[in-house]
């Protein structure tokens, strides 16, 4: 008898084991039904209503939400909303479109694009009626050799950030006249910079390079090409810049500066000035501050990178007509744009979006006159290789590197493996 | 008991309620009916596979489901209803986790190569067809005509309409304020709400192109969402049968090469390419590029020299502790034990960004408090940089030592060590010719485990260092505490996002192979440890 039970008890356990193992795969293959349903319903005798498959993060959900509510209302279509982290979909959408399980609408950044389109995962999309809405900046930035690939919605670039108890609310002309009134007010620090640490950090540092007109790639016509064009003289003159001012100068930039220590800083008033993107308003909250764009160090315009986020249509989408139907009637609309402000304030790209509502309406201003200046970050697949590179040389020049030197060697070594 | 009353008597209907399970007992009734739950759950997973159209998917559930029933439903194989679900693990999360990687390493799956041949030559018509300069934007009507479908736009009043073959035509009817056709003579108006609710329908018209005159270089009118045209014009033309792309504009001719990428005729190739298989290719190019091969040599031995130092010095500290706090004297020795195991509960990442903070040279407190002041830059010089990924790891994991080691002296026998100090000998020879081997013969095997993590312990170094600082000398982007598992990393691009996947699973497998011999080979070695 005993024997029994033992023996039942071990199959009874070994099938629900098994159990489990099988039903792990029907979930694997119920979640691609969507996808079969919808070609059931093609064959066109029961139109009830197709659906539409959205990737959007967290943020931004309620607003698309809204807009999907009308647009269900309206059309009889479904809208799914497939909730993702921002930092997966990217790497997702590349994986998942060729398959076929992808979705028909993601929300991006423009700076995959290159990638996007290397790996062919994204459709043209026409800005519709309301094409001269949309900033030309965010345009430029979704367009891919001449073609746009993305509908922009938001924009967002860094910005110089000061004290208003400290500096007052001026913005300073140049890089002098600002550490200056900085050394003037009697802060610990006229200016720190987030170096990210050890690593280096070229993005937050970039508007200061361009002003030495040294731009990452040579620029043409609006869209990069995949020629290096921080080299050269400029390039130079602006690595011997960061060295004086490094650690083993001036020492207003450094590599025990990261993002958190910098925030921190600036938040105590140990810094009259600093630079940093709308995304670090938060951690400012025991300071008076005002935004300004960032001061030229090397005489020309000091141009921040550009972000632009926007939708992309997938290439493999079957609903691509319903896609383009949905972004350009029920997304570029002044109200769906303003909902997608309220719900994530990030500079609009759009015309009419009302910024009064944001926790920092001031802020905005700057912040968008900041990226009036600035240049779109390159979605070219090459940006990807120059990270490395350009991070570490200038966080060796920071600690104390022969700058020249190693700026040249970060030349020769990028376009070496960009040429790979 | 149950031996006696077998012996004394084997009562018949005994043995047919131990037989129940295949017989018809209860217990096959109970079977009958998890079969029955298994059954439905496989037929389920294979309908839903078949709807999904994974053919893979669906043959290996038809395989594992038929083999379930035979197994648990057949006499002879006894042995398999025990280890067969075990078995399944094995083969799905094990077995074919590792083919898929091999799988991978000889293809060129990556950046530019991520789909199949159709889909790069859809990427290429899509991203060829431009907007003609200047073109309006025409109000549309969808047209049909029986199964021809057509586009009808107004030019000044008057309306025009054209199909795939016939390039647009005046026709009469009428239009609205917007320029919209409202009535097209010979044509049935399609609405748009049909339109969006039809997907085989709305995938016509998206598919579209009516030409707008006779000459092809003018354009066809095409529409992306049903309600308006523009005129578009593709510069690229696929010939399905010579599987070439052909340039209209340049005349250059693209045909695919054997990576999966179209190059033309004057050398130029086309963004979006497709994964082919490339045999053993990344395997060679791991060893025989020589930029690599000079900084790989640094990398593998700081790796051999990380994984060791922190096995050995964990190992030494943990067990110091553990043999300190097994001492009875010992007060609290509870409390003392509970706080040591503390750092083992962080998550390692969380632990590897505070170290990171503690050790920076201006506002970190290790600096501040133990050095003065004194401007120490721990994670920016090569050498000081690896001595606080062996000293941070040495934090992280000695604890796990002082775990096991604890647990393994409370097991050794008492009288063993009666024995040895009746003969005289003394602490530390207790120690040495006792104590530790036999922790040894318990802990060696949990020892090369440790060396197997961490050799590929990618947490640590990311977290804490990035694989910095940089090689001065070198011109590739590898550091002086990377490993090889983070060099990986950097090598084949899925730190920048412009990923090689083919590279980084062949170097994964290399890696695997070397932890592999490296255990084998230790395994060995521990054996005769238990000669003692």
């Amino acid at each position: 008898m005993r024997n029994t039970i033992g023996k039942v008890a071990v199959l009874a356990t070994s099938v629900a084991l098994l159990a489990a193992c099988s039903s792990g795969t029907t979930e694997e293959t119920t979640s691609a039904e969507p996808s079969s349903s919808a070609t059931e319903t093609s064959s066109g005798i029961d139109a009830t209503g197709l659906t539409l498959t959205v990737w959007t993060d967290e943020n931004r959900q309620p607003a698309i939400e809204a807009a999907a509510a009308t647009f269900e209302e309206e059309t009889g279509a479904t809208v799914e909303l497939v909730q993702k982290n921002f930092e997966d979909i990217r790497a997702d959408f590349l994986a998942q479109v060729p398959t076929g399980e992808g979705p028909d609408i993601t929300i991006g950044a423009h700076d995959w694009l290159g990638a996007l389109v290397e790996a062919g995962v994204v459709n043209t999309v026409d800005l519709g009626a309301s094409a001269s809405s949309f900033a030309q900046v965010a345009v430029d930035a979704m367009t891919y050799d001449g073609q746009v690939y993305g509908l922009p919605y938001s924009t967002e670039a860094v910005a110089l950030i000061q004290n208003t108890d400290l500096v007052g609310t001026e913005a300073p002309a140049t890089w002098d006249d600002m550490i200056a009134a900085g050394e003037e007010s009697g802060a610990e620090r006229a200016f720190c910079i987030n170096v990210n640490g050890e690593t280096g950090d070229g993005y937050t540092m970039y508007p200061f390079q361009t002003s030495f007109g040294a731009p990452v790639f040579v620029q043409e016509g609006g869209s990069y090409t995949s020629e290096v064009g921080m080299g050269g003289e400029a390039g130079e003159a602006f690595a011997t810049w960061l060295s004086e001012n490094g650690e083993k100068g001036a020492g207003h930039i450094s590599t025990t500066v990261d993002y958190a220590t910098n925030n921190t800083l600036f938040n105590k008033g140990k810094c009259a000035y600093t630079v940093a993107g709308p995304w670090a308003l938060g951690d400012f909250a025991d300071v008076n501050f005002t935004v300004n764009p960032v001061p030229s160090a090397g005489g020309e315009t000091a141009a921040p990178f550009v972000g632009v986020q926007g939708f992309y249509v997938s290439s493999q989408s079957e609903n691509a007509l319903l896609a383009n139907e949905f972004l350009t009637n029920y997304i570029a609309t002044t109200d769906a744009m303003q909902a997608l402000y309220d719900a994530d304030p990030r500079l609009p790209a759009f015309e009419g979006v009302d910024t009064a509502s944001a926790p920092f309406p001031d802020a905005i201003a700057g912040f968008q006159a900041s990226a009036e200046q600035g240049v779109p970050m390159p979605s070219i697949p090459e940006m990807g290789s120059v990270w490395d590179f350009w991070n570490a040389a200038e966080a060796k020049i920071i600690k104390g590197a022969d700058p020249v030197k190693t700026w040249n060697k970060m030349i020769t070594d990028l376009t070496a493996s960009l040429e790979g | 008991m149950s031996t006696d009353t077998a012996e004394q008597a084997p009562a018949p209907n005994k043995e047919s309620l131990a037989r129940g399970l295949t017989g018809m007992g209860w217990g096959f009734v109970v079977k009958l009916l998890l079969m029955m739950v298994v059954n439905a759950l496989g037929v389920a997973g294979i309908m839903a596979a078949w709807n999904a159209q994974a053919w893979i998917i669906l043959g290996a559930s038809v395989v594992f489901l038929v083999a379930a029933d035979w197994v648990y439903f057949s006499r002879r194989a006894l042995p398999l209803k025990y280890i067969y679900p075990g078995l399944i693990f094995l083969l799905v999360f094990q077995v074919f986790a590792m083919g898929y990687t091999a799988y991978v390493a000889t293809t060129n799956y990556g950046a530019g190569h991520q789909g199949t041949m159709e889909q790069a030559v859809d990427a290429a018509l899509i991203q060829s067809e431009r907007e003609v300069e200047g073109s309006a934007s025409y109000p549309l009507a969808v047209v049909r005509d029986g199964d021809t479908l057509g586009f009808a736009i107004s030019e000044d009043g008057v309306v025009e309409v054209g199909t795939a073959d016939q390039p647009l035509a005046e026709v009469g009817g009428s239009v609205d304020d917007t320029g919209r056709p409202t009535e097209v003579a010979g044509w049935e108006i399609v609405e748009r709400g049909a339109l969006l609710s039809d997907q085989e329908l709305a995938q016509q018209v998206t598919d579209l192109r009516v030409p707008v005159s006779d000459n092809a270089d003018d354009g066809s009118l095409r529409t992306r969402e049903g309600s308006t045209a523009k005129v578009y014009r593709s510069s690229l033309e696929w010939d399905e049968g010579a599987k070439t792309l052909t340039d209209v504009d340049s005349g250059v001719v693209y045909s695919a090469n054997e990576y999966g990428t179209f190059v033309g005729d004057d050398g130029s190739t086309l963004p979006a390419g497709w994964y082919v298989n490339v045999g053993f290719e990344n395997f060679t190019r791991a060893v025989t590029d020589t930029d690599y091969r000079e900084p790989l040599i640094r990398v593998t031995l700081w790796t051999f020299a990380f994984a060791f130092l922190t096995v050995a010095s964990s190992f030494l500290l943990g067990l110091l502790f553990a043999l300190v706090f097994n001492d009875e004297r010992v007060r609290g020795r509870k409390v003392l034990r509970t706080l040591f195991i503390l750092p083992y509960a962080f998550p390692a990442f969380l632990t590897a960004l505070l170290w990171r903070g503690m050790l920076n040279p201006e506002f970190g407190i290790i600096n501040k408090w133990f050095f003065f002041g004194a401007d120490i830059n721990w994670l920016g010089d090569p050498w000081l940089a690896k001595f606080s990924i062996l000293f941070v790891n040495l934090w992280l994991s000695f604890p796990y030592w002082f775990l096991v080691c604890t647990g393994a002296l409370q097991s050794l026998s008492s009288e063993t060590m009666e024995a040895a100090q009746i003969d005289g000998a003394g602490r530390w020879r207790q120690f040495r010719s006792i104590t530790f081997p036999l922790l040894l013969v318990s802990t060696a095997p949990l020892a090369i485990a440790s060396f197997a993590f961490n050799f590929n312990n990618f947490t640590i170094i990311y977290m804490l260092t990035n694989g910095g600082p940089r090689f001065d000398d070198t011109s590739v982007p590898l550091g002086a505490t990377d490993i090889l598992i983070t060099a990986i990393y950097q090598i084949s691009g899925v730190a920048g996002g412009r990923a090689d996947y083919g590279l980084a699973a062949a170097l994964s497998i290399v890696v695997f192979v070397v932890v592999g011999i490296v255990s084998a080979i230790a395994f060995r070695q521990t054996k005769k440890l238990e000669e003692f």
